[in-house]
């Protein structure tokens, strides 16, 4: 049933496959970083109306399927005029499935900086940029590190649903090569392989440098509670 | 308006696959994570081992994968199960993982001394475990596996891939017969905030009445 051979002769093909996969996470993660950060300013907007739209957009997207949202970006988008790349839908879906929940560890790690920062920067008569990215950026990005890279691996593990809308991945690779083959378990089998040998160590790096960075910071007690407010620690 | 009861009834027809298969798995999950979590705490190395496993390879491979070997992996090796089981096996076996470690970590999170005092009273394991620890854990749980809850529901989607007619599925059926696109897809996204909705709320309700009297 098995054929080693087989097995190994896909390898070629799916590692290419695998640039996309990770060029999609890249970029993706890049997406996300930048709406979830947009998302994080609105709703400290002093704008009601404006808060108010931002987190119904965030609750909105994020209790969705990302599926469903990529076929609305790739389906929908055109009838309005805006035709996108499957790769362009892909990460824009993607970017902004996961910037929904980009924006509550940055919301986590702003709310975690002592008010006495603000109040001191406002003593010193700081400008509000200064103040973002002098006083509160540089203190609450280092202990958010170790979440933000869980999400990228959350995120690289939802790139075979870029298959949907026809985007060469490794699953789509995949499939391929087994509707030509009929070997579904071998080209299945190596990317689920593949995954796990990218993202284990992946994951063990992380939970490493969470410890690392709890020492360092002395965030024990506030990590903990991260953990409570979002699974997606765990994953 | 025809056009729209028209959709509106196509996608209604999903409905029922996507709410069976969601709580079938959700409750396949639940159970898993139980069994599961309670393993990784063992004190003997061979079921933490095997959970440990468990864990690691249905987090660590994407649920796609898993539902395509499933579907079509699994019928070479002379399995074939029927679309609807390999949804809800896929969907539950990959958030069992997940609620797994959640089951493992809030138990791991209650104090020492609540144990330390149930040996003390002479409890015996499961009445210490059954009436102290679990209690206290399962409030600790709750958050947690409401969020997870969303992601299963959001996952269903996918079996839509492995031709089950959910939502989805009819989704895409009706974008070709209609090629009503934009209705189809606005009343798609609604349809499962509506369904999302409510599962949080209840979590919130539960934590709340779970809380009653304890500090």
């Amino acid at each position: 049933m098995w054929s080693w051979d087989f097995a190994i002769s896909i390898l070629p093909q799916l590692l290419q496959a695998m640039v996309v996969t990770i060029e999609a996470t890249i970029v993706g993660f890049i997406v996300a970083t930048v709406l979830g950060l947009f998302w994080t300013i609105c709703r400290r907007s002093s704008i009601k109306p404006l808060k108010f739209a931002v987190v119904a957009i965030v609750e909105f997207v994020r209790s969705t399927p990302l599926l469903v949202q990529l076929y609305f970006i790739f389906f929908v988008f055109p009838t309005f005029g805006i035709t996108l790349s499957p790769f362009s839908a892909g990460v824009l879906g993607l970017g902004l499935h996961y910037s929904t929940y980009l924006t509550e560890v940055f919301r986590t790690g702003i709310d975690s900086i002592p008010k006495g920062q603000w109040e001191a920067s406002t003593a010193l008569n700081l400008s509000k940029i200064k103040v973002w990215t002098h006083v509160i950026m540089p203190q609450a990005i280092p202990p958010i590190i170790p979440m933000l890279g869980n999400y990228f691996i959350v995120m690289f593990k939802e790139t075979p649903l870029l298959s949907a809308i026809s985007i060469v991945e490794m699953v789509q690779a995949a499939q391929i090569i087994g509707s030509n083959s009929f070997r579904y378990v071998e080209a299945f089998t190596d990317v689920g392989v593949i995954f796990l040998l990218l993202s284990y160590p992946a994951s063990l790096l992380f939970q490493y440098t969470e410890r690392r960075i709890q020492h360092r910071f002395d965030l024990s007690v506030k990590a903990s509670k991260i953990e409570e407010d979002h699974y997606a620690t765990n994953k | 308006m025809d056009a729209n009861m028209a959709i509106f009834n196509g996608l209604l027809k999903g409905l029922g696959v996507t709410l069976q298969v969601l709580i079938y798995s959700v409750l396949l999950a639940l159970v898993l994570s139980f069994i599961i979590g309670f393993m990784s705490l063992s004190k003997w190395r061979i079921p933490r081992w095997s959970a440990t496993l468990f864990i690691e390879v249905f987090r660590g491979t994407s649920l796609l994968v898993q539902l395509f070997w499933l579907y079509f992996s699994l019928p070479i090796l002379g399995i074939r199960l029927p679309a609807m089981l390999v949804g809800v096996l896929g969907l539950g076996l990959n958030y069992g993982a997940y609620g797994a470690v959640v089951v493992r970590t809030s138990i791991r999170a209650v104090p020492k001394g609540q144990t330390e005092a149930s040996i003390a009273l002479n409890m015996s394991p499961y009445r210490r475990m059954r009436s102290v620890i679990l209690p206290q854990a399962f409030l600790i749980m709750l958050p947690t596996f409401s969020n997870l809850t969303i992601e299963l529901l959001k996952g269903t989607s996918l079996i839509s891939l492995v031709t089950l007619a959910d939502l989805t599925f009819q989704a895409l059926a009706l974008r070709s017969a209609t090629m009503e696109t934009t209705q189809i897809f606005i009343y798609l996204l609604i349809i499962y905030f509506i369904i999302a909705y409510p599962i949080t709320l209840g979590f919130r309700w539960l934590e709340k009445k779970q809380s009653v009297g304890r500090g």
